[in-house]
């Protein structure tokens, strides 16, 4: 996919001026939010059970190898297979090489924010193939050649009246206005093609060494109508996502829905293992599992391990102020939101990504409700950190802040400087106590007033005591 | 790729600063036994999957007995004005069914409104079902009717996702291709967050609870 990260700020300006984007998201994140909070609220067990799945992937993690192997192991003994892929590229290879074997000609897919990352899509299409999205939201932006905004709800941006439009014009009239009516001609259209598909592909929420199993946690069906009607099923998975056991599955299962749409459990996990028996009358006739490393591993033993413990709830984006301002598109790349300024650097580099880190309060929010306590304003912070060491910050910013040390580190110096600069702010706000504009802060005085500080600084103050 | 498996492997380990695990780790990997935190709950399992199931659109009617199923699957066709056809499992197929009403095992075709099915048990902790796929029991008779109809044992009822894998776990033949686990009917919320039921799967899921 092509990143646009370096264009945050120019999207960032032009999605707050979007009415229908703010109606948009204004209307989805409270849902989340709400029902989030209630549900966790209902189950004592809640801050236990993250505090058990943050140190099951801790433990993953130390011995990632291990599990990897046993995986394998288990998924060949069930008659599947796995492919192994470094980088995006051999993921793509992998996938195309097994589409053309099997002389597939209409491809269906479940919701993987993997292939997203790989840019599947715009390689499956370029070697010829049909892809269909049969995720509503995916197959949504999938007509409105979009990427997805949100990792669990793709088209979180787009308003019914947008979905209509776009129905129209990709299935003729007559124009349908309510969403029960949307969902049924997405239904009724995708339908066909389950049944048409050569090949499905799906994501795997959870890849369990024990029995070689990938499991997808989803509410539509439409991952299961994908893997089961295609003669040939392709999971699509990071290397991350190995749990040990289905006990272990019983832990994330707890906490996943909950933390991600505020529902008790998803309507259908659905655990798939291997291809289809000699005696059953359904089910792919292949199971192929590809592993991708794409960067994964060069974050473990590193200050950014904690980030693969993500399980990919979306919880931080539901709760980001920013996110929730913007919206998922001016991240520029496949994932947002707090997790998404954490990923993105790590995947693509520092320097495309130089806005990302910075878009964010530190209120910690997100680390508040990450299901596995992942310390996100902590690995923001880090970031801006390495965009000092390599030298990628504004000149400007690095001048200020080499002055403000200077300064500092001198006491007289600095207590000298605050004394005046409360003299001459105190005077520049009047009698209204406000000042309209200032040099060096536009971007704050060009849509309020700054507060002009009052009388004496506090250090003043204090010794008057 | 067998290169990128050593090149992947490698990378881990080097990351990891270490080399393969050695035997003895690893058995003691193999041999671990996960104690996580289970939910607890006191209310009887039978009526909170019955509580939990109904609370996201699942519908639960009661039977006597297993030869009451037929009538049941009949009463449900007529609410909703559906034609005397369906998929039914193998398992089922031996009931009384009415001398009318035409049905095959499987697997169900793009048309196919109504399946019957058995299930491998009941998980109360959320008010869930656990299929597993099989020729009793094809995948697609789960997910392709708008109406999917399963008969369910009261005895079949277990407490937690633990117990429920301990049956798949006792299987002979190992964990089946496909388990699926049913909260309830097919839902999407995927435009402006308004939860639409039957978004490709069933639109309906209604259990027939036999004593």
């Amino acid at each position: 996919m092509k990143i646009s990260s370096p264009q945050f700020k120019e999207k960032s300006v032009i999605a707050l001026a979007d009415p229908r984007l703010r109606q948009a998201l204004g209307q989805s994140r409270k849902g989340f939010v709400n029902k989030r909070a209630e549900l966790v609220g209902e189950l004592p067990e809640f801050e236990r059970l993250r505090d058990e799945a943050r140190d099951l992937k801790n433990h993953v993690l130390d011995n990632l190898d291990h599990y990897l192997e046993r995986y394998e192991a288990a998924v060949t003994a069930a008659g599947g297979h796995v492919h192994w892929a470094r980088d995006a590229e051999e993921a793509r290879c992998i996938i195309l090489n097994i589409c053309q074997r099997v002389n597939a000609k209409t491809i269906t897919k479940g919701k993987t924010m993997v292939s997203e990352e790989i840019g599947l899509n715009e390689a499956l299409e370029a070697g010829g193939y049909t892809v269909v999205e049969t995720d509503l939201g995916e197959y949504i932006i999938q007509l409105a050649h979009e990427p997805p905004s949100h990792i669990i709800a793709p088209a979180i941006h787009k308003t019914k009246e947008q979905v209509s439009e776009l129905f129209e014009a990709a299935h003729g009239g007559p124009r349908k206005s309510s969403v029960a009516d949307l969902v049924t001609e997405a239904r009724l259209v995708l339908r066909d093609k389950y049944f048409q598909a050569d090949v499905g592909i799906t994501g795997g929420n959870f890849l369990v060494a024990e029995t070689g199993s990938s499991i997808i946690v989803t509410n539509e069906g439409n991952g299961d109508l994908t893997q089961t009607l295609a003669k040939v099923h392709i999971v699509t998975s990071g290397i991350e996502r190995i749990v040990p056991t289905l006990e272990d599955v019983a832990l994330f299962l707890r906490i996943l829905a909950r933390s991600a749409t505020g529902q008790e459990t998803e309507t259908y996990t659905t655990l798939s293992t291997g291809p289809r028996r000699p005696d059953d009358v359904d089910g792919p006739e292949e199971y192929h599992v590809v592993l991708v490393d794409n960067g994964r591993s060069k974050m473990l033993g590193g200050k950014f391990q904690d980030m693969l413990r993500c399980i990919r709830c979306g919880a931080c984006m539901n709760h980001c102020p920013v996110y929730g301002a913007i919206g998922g598109h001016a991240y520029g790349w496949v994932y947002p939101g707090p997790m998404g300024a954490v990923l993105t650097p790590l995947f693509v580099g520092l320097d495309a990504t130089y806005d990302l880190p910075n878009a964010c309060t530190l209120n910690g929010r997100c680390e508040s409700v990450c299901p596995v306590r992942i310390p996100l304003p902590q690995l923001l912070r880090e970031l801006r950190h390495m965009q000092h060491q390599q030298g990628i910050r504004p000149q400007g910013e690095q001048r200020a802040l080499g002055a403000w040390r200077f300064v500092a580190e001198r006491p007289s110096l600095y207590q000298f400087a605050n004394r005046l600069a409360a003299r001459v702010l105190g005077r520049l706000g009047g009698s209204k106590g406000r000042i309209a504009s200032l040099p060096f802060a536009r971007a704050w005085t060009d849509s309020r007033d700054m507060p002009a500080p009052e009388g004496k600084t506090f250090l003043e103050q204090w010794q008057a005591r | 790729m067998p290169e990128s498996r050593k090149a992947i492997l490698g990378q881990i380990r080097s990351a990891l600063r270490r080399g393969p695990l050695a035997d003895a780790c690893a058995a003691a990997l193999d041999a671990r036994l996960p104690t996580h935190t289970r939910i607890a709950f006191t209310d009887d399992p039978l009526a909170r999957f019955i509580a939990r199931f109904e609370s996201r659109s699942g519908t639960v009617v009661r039977v006597a007995s297993l030869l009451e199923v037929p009538a049941a699957v009949e009463t449900y066709r007529q609410q909703h004005g559906l034609p005397a056809r369906a998929a039914i499992a193998r398992p089922l197929a031996d009931l009384p069914w009415p001398a009318d009403f035409a049905h095959h095992p499987g697997p169900a075709g793009k048309d196919e409104v109504l399946s019957v099915t058995a299930c491998l048990a009941a998980i109360a902790e959320m008010g869930s079902l656990m299929l597993a796929s099989g020729p009793d029991s094809p995948t697609t008779l789960n997910f392709v009717p708008d109406h999917h109809l399963i008969v369910l044992h009261e005895a079949q009822i277990v407490r937690d996702f633990e117990q429920a894998w301990a049956l798949l776990r006792a299987r002979p033949e190992g964990l089946p291709r496909a388990t699926n686990i049913v909260s309830g009917p097919s839902r999407t919320g995927d435009i402006e967050l308004t939860i639409q039921l039957g978004a490709h799967g069933p639109r309906s899921v209604h259990v027939i609870l036999v004593r």
